[in-house]
């Protein structure tokens, strides 16, 4: 009688175990995809490892993090890059970096085909930035494009800045320099 | 009494999951600046796709579920479905969702329109309207105004459909 319920309780604290184990992982799934997360733990979605399996993958050397274009900008020394945005106009109308000038969206030929003329000019070795934001970055359709063709016009020092979110929390929201308009 | 105990446990964790959703798809979950919740929405009046008016005063009294969307983004593409069947579930009631397009021209809308049989209204959207929605620099933006013309709630991001759905239901019980 005792042993059955020893045996009866050990079966109860299991169940509990197995269904917590369950929730906890549940929720970490949940929790990660509503973020977005890139981190190791999160389930990567196709989109994901899409872009994984390309050069841009976070953390990969084609890309610069918004706090080291800030410092590149404003140091007084050292060369400075052209920075190209190929996102939507919308956007760059209502906040866009000093200085960078809109091509117009990576993912629309039209974009290219600016992209390619305002780069024809230039040495192959000219320092590029190229940046969009429009989305979060697994899921932005511009600066891949841009990016391969730059690299296919034999352009060998261009960085796509990282943005992880949006370029309204990555780079306006932290107080970054940010202008508006034309 | 353990069979209890256990439906109490998954009665808690079940709450822990959908709390932990609502606060990740919420309105500051990216530090977004929200200025214009809980004051009143920005008025606007645009052409829609049609080239009718389409302006916010028309719709006061109604529930209002103003979707910031572009084409060319991949987590509005997947929402759209969702406010497609919303609006139909709810229209009696008294919701209407109005799309706001940041596409830069009206063709792939047009198109996107037709292809996902859109039963509500779009228009294009203009750097002044979403400057007045406290800017739009990143898509999607999902806002609910209330029948008060108030907005109730900002969702930045792709947002989680029952959480949107509770909240509409919610505003919709509001007179």
């Amino acid at each position: 009688m005792e042993r059955h319920s020893v045996k009866s309780s050990v079966r109860f604290c299991f169940d509990v175990a197995v269904l917590a184990t369950f929730a906890a992982l549940f929720v970490t799934a949940g929790y990660a995809a509503a973020n977005g997360w890139t981190g190791p733990g999160a389930a990567p979605t196709p989109q994901m490892q899409a872009q994984s399996a390309s050069e841009l993958a976070p953390g990969s050397a084609q890309l610069i993090n918004p706090e080291d274009l800030v410092k590149i900008l404003q140091s007084p020394k050292g060369e400075k890059p052209l920075v190209l945005n190929v996102g939507p106009h919308l956007l760059y109308m209502q906040a866009h970096i000093p200085g960078s000038e809109y091509i117009g969206a990576g993912s629309d030929s039209q974009g290219i085909e600016s992209l390619r003329r305002r780069v024809k000019p230039l040495p192959r070795k000219t320092f590029i930035v190229l940046y969009c934001g429009c989305c979060p970055w697994s899921h932005c359709p511009n600066v891949q494009p841009a990016y391969n063709e730059l690299h296919k016009a034999g352009f060998t020092n261009v960085k796509v800045l990282y943005i992880a979110d949006n370029f309204g929390t990555d780079w306006v929201y932290k107080g970054y320099p940010t202008i508006k308009g034309q | 009494m353990r069979r209890a105990v256990l439906i109490v446990v998954a009665i808690i964790l079940a709450a822990g999951i959908y709390e932990v959703g609502r606060r990740s798809s919420a309105h500051s979950k990216l530090g977004v600046p929200s200025a214009v919740v809980h004051s009143a929405a920005p008025d606007f009046s645009l052409q829609d796709l049609d080239g009718q008016s389409l302006a916010l005063a028309n719709y006061r009294g109604k529930v209002v579920l103003l979707d910031f969307w572009a084409t060319w983004c991949a987590p509005c593409r997947d929402e759209i479905p969702h406010f497609v069947a919303l609006q139909n579930e709810y229209r009696e009631q008294g919701l209407q969702v109005i799309g706001i397009s940041m596409d830069d021209g009206p063709k792939p809308v047009r198109e996107f329109y037709q292809q996902f049989k859109m039963n509500y209204p779009v228009a294009l959207g203009t750097e002044k309207l979403a400057e007045a929605y406290g800017g739009v620099l990143g898509l999607p933006v999902t806002f609910l105004i209330g029948r008060d013309g108030q907005v109730a709630a900002k969702y930045v991001g792709e947002v989680q459909m029952p959480v949107l759905e509770q909240e509409i239901k919610s505003l919709l019980q509001a007179k």
